[in-house]
């Protein structure tokens, strides 16, 4: 047997191998390389300050104190974004209204989640006559533009939900509507996603094992399979909040979102083109925000996908 | 592929079926049935009662259901809301295209949405060809220099183009071609209706009217798929066969635009079928901004005025109109993949 | 007399995200006229990156042939432009490849795949180059060629697609074919045809053949000389006879030994070379092959010995020990 030197400077492929790190820590590692989700993780929180931070600065009433008289400002050191058509300082108004565009973006989120994941599951999970059904209908609902069932969905329920009062602010029901609407009108992504994983983890050994000791289904779905499906459930959630916050926009543009004086992004824009010439700050700075909102969103979820599956191509 | 264009279509029947159910549930939990029927708000009970009858309010569901599919002409309805069916129903249902009519302006929802259709099909068809030629031209180039400044700046620009919503988009193009270039004496760009009712409608006011709304259409999903098209690209790139025609000595024009766009513009079919839904809600959104007389814009209006039956006649072609067309793609993509078209 | 193909201190190098790749670190070798070569080593030694990068088809960045020659009829290939490389390759050389079913292109039907190079270098019009294809066809064993030609890569078998490649390769009548492992992904009752195939073809047109492979019992068939390789270098040349009766290098004898042999004693174990091939992201200092040798000595750790010839000709070795001995050389 020839003995294995150490002074040799030619290594293995062991030899070469990093120290072992955690599934979290590579993946951290991962994402750091990818520069534009670092930016967009920055630009990302630099809004969230913005829309959180100002209102330390400016209250609510200020971003709904109208002036007639102040009407229609072009941008001034008094009011940096100008003034409304309503004379209320625009500035103030994209502070409050980015909250709530915020704010629908995560939630609503979180009901498609919940509803995609549990479509997913089952489906993915039990299979057969159950998987069949599930998925028809998800397609059917794929198949229905996004735009014309929020449309419809929100001119319908839209007053039907009172108003509340959360954190200090008062919310109109139509925050709550329309969260509940996007979030109906958009699981079905992820359902198919989550099936997908199901698909593939159910025959998976660790599975089998979990069966053979007698483990109940639903722990075997939401103990066992789940969590080894969160790499792409996170991406998928991520990508949707972007997602939620464009329907959000497209609906109160429409006019038939968040109802003033609430503000959000969206509904600022709403009329926008009445004053496409006269004053372009009413619409370019909300579309500024909700266009650099998005994109990191996209640029945070792309590095993520990155990072948590190695194996899928950066495009 | 006989068997399979078969089988594609029997699968989109049952799908269609879903849909109609879906949309059915929609329109009975959306404010009041009397109106959604066709009848006006009417204050004393015993009317609202016989107004109940005679719309076949009181009957089960599923025969409202019914009745609407297929409408109530094979069977005696109550006409004047006494509680006696006597006289034979004169719906067709939605299948032999009745959808009722239009509570705004009594016409048949059938003929309302057909005279705005073929404007939103202008836009759309337009839409769509640029959309395919553009991901493809932009797509294969990035990936041809992949890694260079220009392949950089157009993937910055690809994200941003779909980060953006089209409103956004339409009123920026807005200001720079139509104001701006007002201002600066350019020559610029229209941004109300369809042509100039000065003017008349002619072919070169329709074209003219076009560009700004078919361009903020087409931006979203441009970006999107061209980064799509690139990736393909690559992946084709790296492929085997083209070592192949390459080690042959063929040019690398023949190998770039023969063997590897004939491989990489394949998803193309099916890229045009997934995007369809995504274009018609834009389509609804340019309309507004752009006044332009189409389908969109008869959805929003007829919507805020609470016309149910021009709401669900519209919501239910658009659903056909996804699903034959995606069954369509599907078909194309079939004949175009020598794998599948030769089984 | 000129060699058909002299190759000189070839070099590639592959810039990865890793750190640099050494595949192949200073290879000469020549082939003359009609001459059969077989290439022989484990997976990631080389053997393919040499020849792809003879024929400039190696995707530079992050590649980059780092340096030597490639002496073509006396013109060096390395240096050539990419139209010059157009107009060798499938005409003066042609390659074959390891998957038939993943190197022919899927959507283009292997009659234009096979009259496209005709009509490219030979200028012929369509009609003429079908002809010659249906010629091609049949020389390589496609029954009913005529009707074939419209068929796509995807209507034939595992065997009947190597065929179609060997077609395309010989359309233009090249006077040397590189065939890399091409009977790899087949079944051995295929293998033994298309080994057959290349060689009353080669036989037929006096052809030269590079034939790349793993596999040792293939390269007794087919090779008149045979190069082995290893971690990117070449550690033995020798004549077929030669190296199967004699092999003088220690990593020749390992992979000898542990071929499989109907006849030897059952009870025996199968012997494999222990340890693993180097990381090709390091340049080697010693030999490559030192810490899997039994025969190492302090020098194979210090430096790399370079391809000499032993007392025969045509036989060369890279090593400091003489195995017949023991001694060092």
């Amino acid at each position: 047997m020839p003995e294995k030197s150490t002074k040799i400077a030619i290594l293995t492929p062991d030899e070469l191998e990093t120290p072992p790190l955690s599934l979290t820590q590579l993946a951290w590692r991962r994402f750091k390389r990818h520069r534009p989700a670092m930016i967009g993780l920055v630009v990302l929180s630099l809004l969230v300050i913005y829309a959180l931070g100002g209102s330390i600065f400016l209250s609510e009433k200020f971003a709904n104190f109208n002036d007639t008289s102040q009407r229609l400002l072009t941008p001034t050191i008094d009011h940096p974004f100008g003034t409304d058509s309503i004379g209320r300082d625009v500035l103030a108004r994209t502070i409050y209204g980015g909250q709530i565009s915020l704010l629908i973006g995560l939630t609503a989120v979180v009901v498609e989640t919940i509803l995609g994941i549990l479509v997913g599951a089952l489906a993915g999970f039990y299979g057969g006559i159950v998987d069949n059904i599930l998925m028809r209908i998800t397609e059917a609902m794929l198949n229905i533009p996004e735009i014309f069932l929020l449309i419809v969905m929100a001119k319908y329920f839209g007053g039907k939900i009172p108003e509340l009062d959360l954190f200090g602010r008062t919310f109109s029901g139509s925050v709550v509507v329309i969260v509940l609407i996007i979030g109906l009108t958009s699981w079905m992504y992820l359902a198919r996603i989550v099936r997908a994983q199901f698909l593939s983890l159910k025959e998976n050994e660790f599975v089998l094992a979990a069966r053979a000791t007698g483990t109940p289904n639903i722990d075997i779905i939401f103990r066992h399979i789940l969590p080894n499906s969160v790499a792409p459930i996170v991406v998928s959630a991520t990508l949707g909040v972007a997602n939620a916050i464009l329907a959000e926009a497209y609906i109160s543009f429409l006019g038939l979102g968040v109802q003033p004086p609430t503000a959000t992004w969206g509904n600022m824009l709403d009329g926008a083109n009445n004053y496409l010439e006269s004053a372009p700050w009413l619409w370019f700075f909300p579309g500024l925000l909700i266009l650099l909102t998005v994109l990191s969103i996209n640029f945070l979820g792309d590095g993520l996908r990155d990072a948590l599956d190695p194996r899928s191509r950066t495009v | 592929m006989t068997s399979y264009i078969i089988r594609r279509f029997l699968q989109g029947i049952p799908l269609l079926l879903i849909i109609s159910v879906i949309l059915f549930a929609l329109m009975m939990s959306t404010g009041d049935p009397v109106a959604t029927m066709g009848g006006r708000r009417v204050t004393r009970a015993s009317d609202y009662e016989r107004l109940k009858r005679q719309l076949g309010l009181d009957k089960p569901i599923y025969t409202q259901y019914l009745y609407w599919l297929v409408g109530n002409t094979w069977t005696k309805v109550d006409v004047d809301g006494d509680g006696i069916t006597d006289t034979p129903g004169t719906r067709l249902g939605i299948l032999r295209g009745d959808f009722g009519n239009s509570l705004v302006n009594r016409k048949p929802v059938m003929q309302v949405i057909g005279e705005r259709i073929p404007n939103t099909l202008i836009l759309m068809l337009s839409g769509e060809l640029i959309v395919i030629l553009g991901a493809l031209i932009v797509g294969v180039y990035s990936a041809l220099r992949q890694y260079s400044l220009l392949d950089h700046t157009v993937t910055a620009l690809s994200f941003i183009g779909y980060s953006m919503p089209i409103f956004f988009i339409a009123l920026l193009l807005m200001f720079v071609f139509a104001v701006l270039f007002k201002r600066w004496g350019l020559p610029y760009l229209p941004t109300v209706g369809m042509f100039d009712p000065q003017v008349g409608k002619s072919v070169g006011q329709v074209l003219y009217h076009m560009v700004l709304p078919v361009v903020s259409m087409s931006v979203v999903s441009l970006a999107s798929y061209s980064r799509y098209i690139r990736s393909t690209m690559l992946d084709v790139l790296n492929q085997d066969y083209i070592r192949t025609a390459r080690s042959k000595g063929l040019s690398n024009r023949t190998v770039i635009f023969v063997h590897a766009l004939k491989n990489a513009s394949l998803p193309i079919a099916t890229i045009v079928g997934l995007d369809l839904p995504f274009l018609l809600g834009g389509a609804v959104v340019t309309e507004r901004i752009f006044a332009w007389p189409g389908m969109g814009r008869l959805f929003l209006d007829h919507v805020s005025r609470a016309d149910t039956p021009v709401v669900m006649g519209i919501l239910m072609l658009v659903a056909v109109a996804v699903v034959v067309f995606q069954i369509i793609t599907d078909v194309i993509y079939a004949w175009l993949d020598p794998r599948i078209r030769y089984d | 007399m000129v060699n058909l193909l002299e190759v000189k201190d070839l070099r590639t190098l592959f810039h990865t995200p890793e750190g640099t790749v050494y595949a192949v670190n200073g290879i000469s070798f020549h082939i003359d006229e009609g001459e059969t070569l077989a290439v022989v080593g484990e997976s990631g030694c080389g053997k393919s990156v040499s020849m792809l990068s003879i024929l400039q088809l190696i995707t530079i960045p992050p590649g980059e042939i780092a340096g030597g020659s490639a002496l073509y009829r006396g013109q060096d290939l390395i240096t050539k432009t990419e139209k010059e490389m157009e107009e060798i390759r499938g005409q003066e050389i042609a390659m074959i490849f390891q998957d038939p079913m993943t190197s022919l292109n899927p959507v283009l039907t292997i009659g234009r795949q096979i009259t496209e190079s005709l009509r490219t270098h030979k200028q012929m019009d369509q009609h003429a180059a079908e002809k010659r294809a249906i010629e091609l066809l049949d020389m390589v064993g496609i029954s009913d060629p005529e009707h074939r030609l419209g068929d796509y890569p995807h209507q034939f078998s595992g065997g009947m697609r190597q065929r179609v490649m060997i077609a395309m390769a010989l359309a233009c009548g090249p006077s040397l074919l590189i065939a890399d492992e091409p009977t790899t992904a087949l079944d051995v009752t295929i293998q033994a045809q298309i080994v057959e195939l290349v060689t009353r073809i080669r036989n037929q047109v006096h052809m030269a053949v590079i034939w790349i492979t793993h596999d040792l019992g293939v390269v007794a068939g087919i090779a008149d000389r045979v190069l082995v390789m290893y971690a990117g270098y070449i550690v033995e040349t020798a004549k077929v006879a030669d190296l199967y009766e004699n092999p003088r290098h220690p990593y020749t004898g390992a992979l000898l030994e542990a071929l499989p042999r109907v006849d030897r004693r059952r009870d025996r174990r199968l012997k494999s070379i222990p340890g693993a091939p180097p990381s090709l992201l390091m340049e080697p200092l010693g030999c490559p092959f030192a810490n899997r040798c039994e025969y190492v000595i302090e020098r194979c750790k210090d430096s790399n010995p370079p391809l000499t010839p032993v007392d025969k000709d045509d036989h060369s070795i890279a090593c400091w020990v003489d195995v017949r001995t023991g001694i060092p050389r």
